[in-house]
């Protein structure tokens, strides 16, 4: 971390989490506040992009001392300006709580969920004002590209980006300076560079946030990126449901072109180059790089057979190169720094750090930067400070619908591209999702196939017709109307639809379904023989609605509720369910004040 | 669009030329005539597609493949307020069905469908990109999080 930027000021996290956790409100109260007491001139407010904590949101930060106060209201503003800001007292009730050892930690570094990370992509998110390029180039921000453009030539930034070791982060980790390699070997008079930035993997956001948080890096890694491969246009490709990121990218563009590092001229070098952004419209698909090629020319996006590969006929036929959001971030970084401070992190095969998704059944969810080879134990439990609610850990999805679900007995594992494909998964664009012993391995499998199935586009027979039948069978399974043999149905349909699928979509597509089925297939099993669901999950497995007894106050609220009068019970006794009139419409359950309704 | 005179046919497609006359006019131009369209219109009816296709020199049939291509685009009329509710990865582990379920007794409508008096859509949609929200919702551009059923009556009230 560099030096701060003002002597005193105070960041207010403005991410999309925290917007919708009321940020706003916080930061127009502390303006007021400072306002009244004459500060504002002293100590800058700065509203910056995700801290990652997305838990604890709104996240109000002083600096210098690094105080971080978490889950803060409007009404806390005053409080925080005259005991810290005036007085120096640190306000012990606003800061956050350790949830183990219910010790309260005042600078946020001591924090677990930010002290065993180590951040090259995320370094400003949350640090800087995602609006100012001063405070970007405050941060070094640019001096790779002035690097890369006054001291190297072309071939030894593709050469350093090699060295680096640095693979693609949006899901498949071809190796990064292979592929600026090829674009660059390719003959063509004009050339296009473009930033994949269509994160439709549920789970994940991190490219979201670096957009969001950052932008000027991104846009820094494109140059360099163009430069590297002699392209003198590019295209960010952001899916349409991040308008603030399109927002904050547009303005960084602005900011861009006027202070000469976009455009013509870039560092008075004779290298220029024009950056637009395109909007994509709402197709999972066209996270596929020939798919999201044929939206930007405005055709429907499906995919193209490979090869020719975009290097050699890209976007309108010209030679492309393109790149995930958050591999283009680690970029300025390694040209500044040298390939050699990257691939001294990480292990043999996969260098550097990786940002992962951390959200479901746990207790801090949030955005986190690690170094590759950590384990998902040290991820899930030292950072993310376990399962929430005391529940027992079942499960943990990784890599999206791309990826796998890992067991308990594969926590241990060093996390590497290798290492999890090995295991089944995948590190696809690095969604986390935790999974508690309420989950149901069947369920979350036909979630992600109902997912691939609705987005597959429906160009090739294998995709479109597999998926679907597989859902099909998945959906049977979890009625209760399972075959003997559909198991094994599955597996034979997984590895043809792996096997002669035309994109990525498609060829993993089958892992959510093989990675359950190898590591809980008792549980499908349980589904298909017993009828049962472990989970307790699936409606059409579950036994009868009872109500506790014990628990029960008698208030009729449930019998009220009853569509079909199938509840019996006179008033301040316990009632009953007569399961045989029930028609399980659950109603009871939402208007019982004392969780008394429960299925066996 | 019920006149068919040439006076308010004119007055209807004037936001139309006025988005036509920002693009170069080629396919690569189309999505973003789309997006602008929607805006303008609300949803993409039939006779604004057809301008479209004249104002691009594209065939009917590539601008209707388009459009039914992409879920961000809509041939009927939309609701004043789109709620968008997540069926993410996240959100499924944390009860985001129960919410959807929720909305759908509220509002008496499925998923996809617009209120008789044109006051809200609901879509189920994948990730929104909130997770550390789960489970979480957006109505319009607003985003709610970590939301439970009893939190839905709140929020149409807040909306309608």
């Amino acid at each position: 971390m560099k030096e701060t930027i003002h002597s005193s000021q105070i960041l207010v996290c403005g991410g999309t989490g925290c917007i919708s956790s009321g940020c706003e409100e916080v930061k127009n109260a502390l303006e007021d506040e400072l306002n009244k007491n004459n500060l504002s001139e002293e100590i800058k407010l700065v509203q910056t992009g995700c801290h990652g904590f997305c838990e604890k949101g709104p996240i109000v930060i002083t600096y210098p001392d690094g105080v971080f106060y978490c889950e803060i209201k409007p009404e806390d503003i005053e409080e925080i300006v005259t005991e810290h800001i005036k007085e120096n007292n640190i306000v012990e009730r606003l800061l956050y709580q350790d949830p183990i050892s219910k010790e309260k930690i005042a600078n946020y570094k001591e924090i677990d969920f930010y002290k065993k990370q180590q951040q090259i992509a995320l370094i400003n998110c949350g640090y800087i004002d995602p609006l100012e390029i001063d405070d970007y180039k405050k941060q070094d921000g640019y001096l790779g590209l002035k690097k890369a453009l006054t001291e190297l030539e072309p071939e030894e930034v593709v050469q350093e980006v090699k060295e680096s070791g640095l693979r693609g982060r949006g899901g498949g980790g071809f190796p990064t300076g292979l592929k600026w390699q090829f674009a660059r070997d390719a003959q063509g008079d004009k050339k296009y560079v473009i930033c994949n930035a269509d994160e439709g993997d549920p789970g994940a956001f991190m490219d979201r946030s670096l957009l969001e948080s950052d932008p000027h890096r991104i846009i820094e890694g494109m140059v360099i990126n163009a430069y590297a491969i002699g392209a003198d246009e590019g295209y960010v490709y952001v899916r349409a449901e991040y308008p603030l990121a399109i927002e904050r990218l547009q303005r960084a563009i602005e900011q861009a072109n006027e202070e000469g590092v976009l455009g013509e001229n870039i560092f008075g070098s004779n290298f220029s180059f024009e950056l637009h952004i395109k909007a994509g419209a709402g197709a999972f698909v066209c996270g596929e790089e020939t798919a999201l090629m044929a939206s930007i020319e405005g055709e429907r996006g499906m995919p193209r057979p490979r090869p020719p590969f975009p290097a050699q006929k890209g976007l309108w036929g010209k030679p492309s190169n393109i790149n995930n959001v958050e591999t283009l971030a680690n970029v300025p970084y390694i040209i500044l720094e040298g390939a050699e401070a990257f691939n001294s992190i990480g292990t043999e095969n996969s260098k550097g750090t990786k940002v992962f998704a951390l959200t479901g059944k746990i207790n801090n969810t949030g955005l986190v930067e690690v170094p590759m080879g950590i384990s998902m134990q040290e991820i899930i439990y030292d950072i993310g400070g376990g399962i929430s609610d005391g529940k027992e850990f079942k499960a943990v999805q990784i890599g999206g619908p791309s990826g796998g679900c890992l067991p308990e007995d594969k926590l241990e594992l060093p996390i590497d591209y290798d290492s999890l494909i090995e295991a089944g998964a995948m590190m696809g664009s690095g969604g986390l999702v935790v999974m508690d012993e309420d989950t149901c391995m069947v369920d979350v499998a036909s979630f992600f196939l109902d997912f691939t199935q609705s987005e597959s586009c429906g160009k090739c027979t294998p995709c479109r017709e597999g998926t679907r039948l597989m859902l099909k069978i998945l959906n049977r399974i979890t009625a209760g109307e399972g075959q003997a043999g559909d198991i094994e149905r599955l597996e034979r349909l997984s590895y043809n639809i792996k096997d002669t699928s035309l994109c990525g979509l498609g060829q993993t597509a089958p892992n959510p379904v093989l990675s359950t089925l190898k590591y809980f297939r008792d549980e499908y099993e349980a589904h298909i023989q017993q009828r049962k669901c472990p989970g307790g999950v699936c409606p059409e497995l579950l036994g009868d609605f009872k109500i506790d007894a014990e628990a029960c106050v008698g208030c009729t609220s449930c019998k009220d509720a009853c569509p079909v009068e199938a509840i019996a019970g006179a008033k301040k006794e316990a009632h009953r369910i007569r399961s045989e009139v029930c028609i399980a419409c659950e109603n009871c359950v939402d208007e019982c004040p004392v969780d008394a309704i429960f299925r066996e | 669009m019920n006149c068919t005179c040439e006076e308010n046919r004119e007055k209807y497609f004037a936001p139309l030329k006025e988005i036509l006359k920002q693009y170069e006019g080629t396919q690569k131009d189309l999505i973003p005539v789309l997006q602008n369209s929607q805006e303008e219109y609300g949803y993409l009816p039939a006779e604004v597609l057809a301008e479209i296709a004249a104002g691009l020199n594209l065939p009917f049939s590539r601008v209707y493949g388009v459009v039914t291509f992409y879920s961000q685009f809509h041939l009927e009329p939309r609701g004043e307020n789109i709620i968008r509710i997540c069926m993410g990865t996240a959100c499924h582990v944390r009860g985001g069905t129960k919410i959807l379920e929720k909305f759908k007794k509220e509002l008496d409508i499925e998923a996809n469908e617009t209120t008789e008096d044109l006051k809200f859509t609901m879509e189920s949609v994948a990730c929104i990109g909130a997770c550390g929200l789960a489970p979480v919702i957006m109505v319009n551009d607003n985003t709610h999080g970590r939301l439970v059923p009893d939190d839905v009556p709140e929020i149409i009230t807040q909306y309608a």
